[in-house]
């Protein structure tokens, strides 16, 4: 971007709060929850203040459906929360996809199942990319791994959830929520409302029919058709903002896959390279829904074998998997419950790979 | 050149503030930085740590496994993390409430009466900047003069009268470690 950016050095919570603003978010509902408590604090003080609405609702179930009514209208929305949150959503979460409504959802995503704890973990992949609640629908949903990107991504994330007309989700992690760092803010705007001929409101009758707002298609076909309608968003989705980026060794044995804080321990692996005796690339999706199945099929066509690191016993894995479609083997190292391997464990389970894949590891 | 500083201490002696002036400072010399707090869920009296990643390079991991140097401000603290420290790596003990330096094989230890310091200051508030003078000045990151420069940015303008203890208190650390090279 060319326009002049200051740099601050913030928590990934207040980052993401911060790029909604950027990205247009005017209207915030949510309830409390840690490991994300400081966005809903950010948003309550800094909304009102630029003409904007913050309400804390009375549940996460009440925050949804307050959501779904602010996009009805037309506004930029946005609520966050975390794991057990996400999952009281999904009815409202089903619900909008069934509308066609856009908005942004973040999930700093804690240790589960159950309340679980307050931890990292990135165990709501299958809820992220499968989720949204009954129905066909998906979530568009991308991965940061910095506060940058944190800032970055949620401040797109509106422009993708008008442009699809799809709810747009961020999902992160709770290291990644509380974290500081660096980052460059984009400037807060004026913008315009966004271009939603099917919001519904006050308008002149002479003009156009009004306009209803429904997830209820008692016809076949009319139902049919909007789940025709999803699919072709996320096929054009898929086209246009599939994203990721790579790091490593132009010619490697090994690729790791991971995503998001995974990705950040699996970089500094990468640095230790020449002291594993391997060499390796990492490939990180910045989306995973739409997935990178491209390029991780690519170099499956190349290396002895791919390495997942991820803070869940297995779910990220599944798409790597349907990627890589049995070109080379495919290997999980996964934890749980807020604990993370350290670039340690990552460097030798690559060795360990390697030489299961016949690779004469150095 | 990566410095991973890992500080430990109780909660409320201003650990993770104090990792964050680091981290700013850091970040105002140009270095990739990362601050990562994991503390304990009593507010007052857990244990609190963070860990504070500085590179020219790319940060990775922001947790790390063998910190290349330590700021450990209680007795639990150094009983509980002194070993993870790397071969020759920093470490800095608030002697206030640690009497005797704990064996450490291969490190270097500076005991600061961070306590008696600020005490002496007059301002108890003081205690996390002793230790900082004499990380900073113990280390090759940066100059006391950086750390100061980021607490101004930090504080708001009202505990900008504070400034003068705080930079005593930097000073006073400072002396130790560099009497100790």
């Amino acid at each position: 971007m060319s326009e002049e950016r200051r740099r601050a050095f913030i928590s990934g919570n207040e980052a993401t709060a911060e790029g909604g603003i950027a990205g247009g978010c005017r209207h915030f509902f949510g309830y409390p929850i840690t490991p994300q408590n400081k966005i809903p604090e950010y948003m309550s003080e800094h909304l009102p203040l630029i003409g904007g609405v913050y309400l804390q609702a009375e549940s996460e179930v009440a925050a949804i459906n307050m959501v779904y009514g602010a996009s009805a209208a037309g506004a930029r929305v946005m609520t966050t929360s975390s794991s057990p949150g996400i999952a009281l959503m999904q009815e409202g979460l089903s619900y909008m996809l069934g509308a066609e409504l856009p908005a942004v959802l973040v999930n700093m995503v804690r240790g589960g199942p159950g309340l679980g704890n307050i931890a990292v973990a990135q165990s709501d992949y299958w809820l992220a990319t499968r989720g949204a609640g009954h129905g066909d629908g998906r979530c568009i949903t991308l991965t940061p791994y910095s506060v940058q990107e944190l800032h970055d991504f949620t401040a797109r994330a509106f422009e993708i959830a008008d442009r699809y007309q799809n709810i747009t989700m961020v999902l992160a992690d709770a290291i990644l929520a509380s974290m500081m760092e660096p980052c460059e803010l984009i400037p807060r705007r004026e913008m315009d409302p966004p271009d939603r001929p099917y919001a519904v409101g006050p308008h002149d009758s002479a003009e156009r029919e009004r306009n209803i707002v429904n997830s209820l298609w008692v016809d076949f076909d009319v139902m049919e058709a909007v789940n025709l309608r999803n699919e072709e968003r996320y096929a054009r989705a898929a086209a246009e903002i599939t994203d990721w980026d790579e790091f490593g060794s132009d010619d490697p044995q090994i690729l790791l896959c991971a995503y998001g804080i995974s990705a950040r321990i699996c970089e500094s692996a990468v640095m230790r390279a020449e002291e594993a005796g391997v060499r390796m690339r990492l490939l990180r999706p910045k989306t995973v829904f739409p997935f990178p199945t491209q390029p991780i099929r690519e170099w499956a066509e190349r290396v002895d074998a791919v390495l997942v690191v991820e803070l869940s016993m297995g779910q990220f894995v599944e798409d790597v998997r349907l990627a890589v479609e049995g070109r080379c083997p495919v290997d999980l190292l996964g934890r749980a419950g807020g604990n993370m391997p350290s670039v340690t464990d990552v460097v030798n389970r690559v060795r360990e790979v390697a030489t299961k894949a016949g690779v004469s590891v150095g | 050149m990566r410095e991973e500083l890992f500080m430990a201490g109780i909660g409320g002696q201003g650990v993770n503030l104090a990792g964050q002036l680091i981290g700013r400072a850091g970040m105002n010399l140009g270095l990739s930085v990362s601050w990562v707090p994991i503390y304990s869920p009593e507010v007052r009296g857990g244990s609190s740590t963070c860990t504070i990643v500085l590179t020219d390079g790319r940060v990775g991991s922001p947790t790390s496994e063998r910190p290349t140097s330590m700021v450990l401000m209680d007795p639990k603290s150094v009983a509980t993390f002194i070993g993870r420290v790397i071969e020759g790596g920093l470490v800095v003990i608030n002697s206030s409430l640690v009497r005797e330096a704990p064996p450490c094989d291969g490190c270097r230890v500076l005991m600061v009466p961070a306590n008696d310091i600020a005490a002496e200051i007059g301002n108890a508030r003081t205690v996390n900047m002793a230790l900082l003078g004499a990380w900073a000045a113990g280390t090759d990151v940066m100059s006391v003069a950086d750390v100061a420069r980021a607490l101004r940015e930090m504080l708001p303008e009202r505990h900008h009268v504070h400034m003068p203890d705080n930079e005593a208190a930097l000073e006073r650390g400072a002396e130790i470690a560099r009497a100790a090279r």
